[in-house]
């Protein structure tokens, strides 16, 4: 079977002893530039699962990245994507989404990315319950420029800006995208490959914004400032550390350091999302005038 | 195993059997196929790759049962596991015709 929207002549060039993910990535561009043990390519692996599940036609999908390690992530899938300045993934991806609503837009970006630069952006698309599923890869720290301490760095580990231990309390991202509005959060780590398939095939048809926050190792900066071993240590670490809660409250999921890490789907509602609350809305007051008007009364092209 | 199909013999309990593939020059060693994989297929190779890494070596690749582990959680795209279309071995003690 081969999947929806990737063209023929990809998958025949696509040799036979190639990995059964070669029709969704740049296989040209491999290997990948993410250090050995880092747990991102397990979570692009979990995404492309999903897509095999659902047998998600290809042509309907778009990804954005910013800028990081995680977001080199748009420039490895054979997928239309967008590798955006940094912060800057859930701005373009609101555009892409409004302006072809048919697509389904995944954001896949680093927690800097994500909260630091992008935070203002990430709380208000939250807010407005944008159609986006939002993949957050949390390796509590900076990856790509060193190792400098991101707003989810756990207090008192150690970062390249925090040699004595971080003394700023962090974001939990899943209490924040839940308080925010989020129609559906969920946190998993990258050894829980079956449930973040499970998560991702989920959002990828749930309406509104969709949040998923992967725990993942950073051996290179992470794990050896802390001295926490190998990136198989940690998954180890995550195997034995983790407490799967579905339905907790959000508030109380925060992540300690050395402490346990709580998993699960935290939130499944169906608060209406933008374009929605929009419709109806404006629907209501403007009639035809409304720029989507005649959309919604299945008149045809706007 | 990338599909599942309808078995065609329902009745009957068999284990799945996998045809393992590594792709030698992509590992990074990173040891995650061989510590999870829940057959004990796998262990790490005293040989390098070209890149200087271990990349595992399938030791009892007749355990395979094609769960798949391994190639969901290799961050390198490494290792596959493709389903073997052949008569699969009866379970042991299960009922066979
Ligand atoms: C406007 C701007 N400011 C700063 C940077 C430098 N910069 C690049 S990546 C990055 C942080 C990445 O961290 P994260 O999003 O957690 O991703 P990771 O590398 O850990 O996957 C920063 C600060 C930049 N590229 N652009
Ligand atoms: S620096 Fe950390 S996050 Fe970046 S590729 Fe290496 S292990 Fe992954
Ligand atoms: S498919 Fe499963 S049993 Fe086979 S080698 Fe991989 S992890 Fe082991
Ligand atoms: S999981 Fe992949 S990269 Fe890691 S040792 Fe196994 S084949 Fe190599």
């Amino acid at each position: 079977m081969s999947p929806k929207g990737v063209p023929e002549a990809v998958i025949a060039a696509v040799s036979s002893e190639e990995h059964p993910i070669a029709p969704f990535l740049r296989m040209d561009r491999m290997p990948h530039i993410w250090c050995s043990t880092c747990g991102i390519g397990t979570a692009v692996k979990a995404l492309v699962a999903a897509f095999e599940k659902l047998e998600t036609d290809l042509d309907k999908v778009s990804i954005v990245s910013g800028i990081g390690c995680t977001g080199r992530v748009a420039g490895y899938v054979r997928l239309d994507s967008f590798h955006t300045t940094h912060g800057r993934p859930i701005p373009f991806a609101t555009g892409l989404k409004l302006a072809n609503s048919e697509l389904t837009v995944i954001v896949f970006s680093g927690d800097g990315d994500l909260s630091a630069i992008g935070g203002n952006h990430f709380i208000h698309a939250a807010r407005r319950n944008m159609d986006l599923k939002v993949i957050c890869v949390n390796n509590f720290i900076y990856g790509m420029t060193g190792g400098q301490a991101a707003p989810t760095t756990p207090l008192t580990a150690v970062t390249s800006t925090t040699p004595y231990g971080n003394a700023e309390p962090p974001f939990n991202l899943c209490h924040l995208a839940a308080a925010c509005g989020a129609n559906y959060v969920a946190r998993w780590t990258a050894l829980h490959v079956r449930r973040l398939t499970k998560a991702f095939a989920e959002i990828l048809v749930k309406p509104g914004f969709c949040f998923v926050e992967v725990i993942t190792p950073c051996s290179t900066l992470y794990a050896r400032k802390n001295r926490l071993g190998t990136g198989l240590d940690i998954m180890k670490y995550y195997h034995d550390n983790t407490v799967i809660e579905h339905g907790a409250e959000p508030a109380d999921t925060d992540i300690v350091f050395g402490g346990p890490i709580i998993c699960g789907k935290f939130v499944d509602r169906d608060r209406p999302t933008w374009l929605e609350y929009q419709d109806q809305h404006l629907g209501e007051v403007l009639g035809d005038k409304y720029y989507r008007g005649k959309v919604l009364q299945g008149a045809g092209e706007r | 195993m990338r599909f599942w199909r309808t078995p065609l013999d329902a009745d009957k309990m068999k284990i799945p059997r996998g045809e393992l593939h590594i792709i030698v020059e992509r590992c990074k060693g990173c040891e995650f196929c061989v510590e999870y994989c829940p057959r004990d297929v796998l262990e790490m190779s005293d040989e390098f790759n070209s890149k200087g890494y271990h990349p595992p070596k399938a030791v009892r690749p007749e355990n395979c049962v094609n769960c798949d582990l391994c190639e969901m959680i290799c961050p390198e795209f490494a290792i596959y596991c493709l389903t073997v279309e052949e008569e699969p071995v009866p379970v042991e003690g299960g009922k066979t015709s």
